[in-house]
């Protein structure tokens, strides 16, 4: 599935579908509990976790007001350390890059720790229509790439997949395995997935991962996992290619540190991952291993156009997923429906920046504004006040429906002439508890079909506050 | 402290005042009671469903109005979390640079509270004299509990309603679905998660759901009855202010 044809614009018809799909509902409804919880637990046993928090946004703020200092010098020192750095302006340029770097090493087979910015630019999609085959190698990469499908998570891309669903997709890739063989439990899916891409480590000329963090001091690239995929992906083929937005970087390895102390705790709820990585560059003589070719590709697509507007707090973001695990309507229909590569709050936020608001207009509306993504940000993102600015955007522009064009117009018409407003309300107050005949609600409603499709609309009471109030009749 | 007898602004916000008012009526009276005198300016809405919807301006002009319609009073009380938080957390963004409207909005902002925050908070009220025999269960409004911090307060004071029990949901900070438009705009995505809210109801063996935001309740109360779940809806001030004569959200009679 091509991360260039987003279904952003039909997002209430997947949220539709997804809400009907009974697979999705159970998987997402196993999911959420034990990362709130998770996270939860994490957060009570580190008393100062929100003092961390001010700290890493505090430091990304600085990182933001002086990117292109900190770039300039993350990037000299990959170069002294003899990587490479690339500037990739959009997603097309990161892709001919990764290309032409796989074509100089002559490589057949690429394997990917996982990245979401190789998602963002389709790399996986791109690398095969040129004779390039993409080997993910994190178990839930590897299981939607197994099913054609993207990612519908940033941490966890197969949480929407079932284990039966696993082992039905396990049974029908691995053909070589015995047919009889035993998969109902976890563990032997873990065993068999374990297997199968171990063998596949060795064959590849080209590693690819992501990058958590880039450190401008030490020019170094970090990568957190849990299965240790990411260090045999960067390590064993011949060459290793970064890939990672500009907002990733941070000044220090002390900073490197601030931010980790949020990041596993708001995503899964561990102090640290399994997993630490800690990327210089290539093989130097006298290491024993690594790659002999060290690239970074360096993403832009559409950040530096957030820089300064009322979005750049969005690039505080270190896609730990906490925002997702605690959204209710991300839990209700899963990230698929998002319709792009960054689904949940964070999404809804990003995704409009990246494809336009034209697009991806629908997910900052799909929003009550309830703020729980805004209460576990660790890195406090003011996400509801961004969702908003993008409604702003739309209204602006004009994209906002003509309906509630005109329902913003009349609202704004009354509340502003009290007269106007209390013959409205007493005339439709009137008017409701009349048609509601005693029962005191009512189970369809003209032009409120949205409500009383799922539920009866309470009646009012008769007469308004205010008529009352003022001993009016 | 407060003065003796403050003057204090009802800010009935327009869905009480249209679809509830009995819910004006008793945070006219827990305000009394505590020793408030209470007026009711002439006011309309405080512009949240503009503001939310991305009119900036329709948003302001509204703002504007009700900012002169509070002007003057020692404080302003609203029986909703919501309304409240956009007059203390927005109204000083939307105007912030106005070198006309950012003081008065600050002003108004800084006189503004939910009235059970308030009773607790401002006027030290610990208890209230209403009896209400019922086993309840509160809903944390998102806007209340999350921009307001209101969490405690309605906890601290249904505890002083004599035979009135609290039995917590599992989830009582998540939100109902109802978000002001959002439940019309994505009906299918607010049935979802006003279903999940009353099966997390139902669990508690509630008779009684209590919340601070009327639209909340009309979700929750309007899914309920739906649902044919017995569970009665109301506003926690008319708990508090003793009043169960009035029919609950969405119940005839009378």
């Amino acid at each position: 599935m091509s991360a260039h044809a987003p279904t952003t614009p039909r997002f209430k018809q997947n949220a539709r579908e997804a809400l009907a799909n009974k697979n999705i509902q159970a998987a997402m409804g196993n999911a959420q509990a034990g990362f709130v919880a998770k996270r939860a637990a994490a957060r009570a046993a580190l008393p100062e976790f929100d003092d961390i928090r001010d700290a890493a946004r505090d430091l990304k703020n600085h990182v933001l007001a002086n990117l292109d200092a900190y770039l300039e010098r993350y990037e000299a020192k990959v170069t002294a350390a003899g990587g490479h750095v690339h500037w990739a302006e959009t997603a097309e340029d990161a892709q001919r890059i990764v290309l032409d770097i796989c074509r100089e090493a002559g490589a057949k087979t690429v394997n990917k720790g996982k990245s979401m910015i190789s998602e963002e630019c389709g790399i996986n999609d791109f690398l095969e229509e040129h004779g390039v085959r993409a080997q993910e190698t994190d178990l839930g990469e590897y299981i939607i790439q197994l099913r054609h499908e993207m990612p519908s998570h940033i941490i966890a891309p197969a949480v929407h997949v079932t284990v039966p669903e696993v082992e039905a997709e396990f049974r029908k890739a691995h053909t070589h395995l015995d047919p009889g063989r035993n998969l109902a439990e976890l563990p032997s899916l873990l065993a068999e997935a374990r297997g199968v891409l171990r063998e596949k480590y060795f064959g590849a000329e080209v590693g690819i991962t992501g990058a958590n963090m880039l450190i401008a001091e030490t020019g170094q690239s970090v990568i957190v996992t849990n299965e240790g995929n990411g260090d045999l992906s960067q390590s064993l083929p011949r060459v290793h290619i970064v890939m990672a937005s500009i907002e990733k970087i941070v000044p220090t390895l002390e900073d490197a540190s601030t931010v980790l102390r949020v990041l596993a705790r708001s995503a899964t709820g561990q102090e640290i991952t399994v997993y630490t990585t800690f990327s210089s560059g290539p093989r130097r003589p006298e290491d024993p291993d690594g790659p002999e070719e060290y690239h970074v590709v360096l993403l832009d697509n559409g950040r530096t156009g957030m820089l300064g507007t009322e979005f750049q707090e969005m690039l505080r973001c270190i896609r730990c997923g906490a925002c997702m695990n605690h959204c209710p309507v991300y839990q209700s229909v899963g990230g698929h429906a998002y319709g792009w590569v960054y689904p949940g709050p964070m999404g809804a936020v990003l995704t409009p920046s990246l494809i336009g608001v034209e697009k991806g207009g629908q997910l900052p509306n799909a929003s009550t504004f309830c703020g729980r993504c805004e209460s576990v940000c660790p890195m406090r993102i003011p996400l509801p006040k961004m969702m908003r600015h993008w409604r702003e955007r739309e209204f602006e522009k004009n994209l906002t429906p003509s309906a509630a064009r005109w329902g913003l117009a009349a609202w704004r018409f009354l509340g502003t002439r009290a007269w106007a407003y209390r013959l409205v309300t007493a005339a439709s107050a009137r008017a409701l508890a009349l048609a509601a005949m005693g029962k005191g609600r009512l189970a369809r409603l003209p032009m409120g079909g949205g409500w009383t499709a799922h539920r009866d609309f309470p009646a009012p009471q008769g007469r308004t506050f205010q008529s009352q109030w003022r001993g009016e009749r | 402290m407060p003065p003796s007898t403050p003057r204090v602004a009802l800010l009935v916000t327009c869905l009480v005042d249209t679809m509830r008012p009995s819910v004006g009526f008793a945070a006219v009276r827990l305000l009394e009671q505590a020793g408030c005198t209470v007026h009711v300016p002439v006011q309309t809405c405080c512009g949240q469903p503009n503001y939310n919807s991305g009119d900036r301006d329709g948003a302001r002009a509204l703002a504007r109005r009700m900012i002169e319609a509070m002007a003057g009073f020692d404080f302003v009380v609203a029986p909703s979390g919501s309304c409240a938080a956009t007059v203390i957390k927005d109204y000083p963004q939307m105007f912030a640079g106005d070198p006309e409207w950012e003081a008065p909005a600050r002003d108004l902002a800084g006189r503004t509270h939910e009235i059970v925050s308030f009773l607790t908070d401002v006027m030290e009220i610990d208890a209230v004299g209403a009896r209400v025999p019922a086993r309840a269960t509160y809903h944390d409004s998102c806007s209340g509990l999350r921009s307001l911090g209101i969490k405690d307060q309605p906890r601290k004071l249904l505890a002083s309603v004599e035979g009135l029990t609290l039995a917590e949901m599992a989830e009582p900070e998540i939100c109902c679905g109802f978000g002001g438009t959002f439940c019309v705009k994505y009906p299918d995505i607010s049935n979802k998660m006003v279903s999940n809210k009353t099966a997390d109801i139902a669990a508690t063996g509630a008779e009684l759901l209590l919340a601070g935001d009327l639209g909340c309740l009309m979700n929750m109360a309007g899914k309920l009855s739906r649902e044919g779940k017995p569970v009665k809806a109301r506003h926690v001030v008319e708990v508090l202010a003793g009043d169960t004569d009035t029919p609950a959200i969405g119940e005839g009679g009378k």
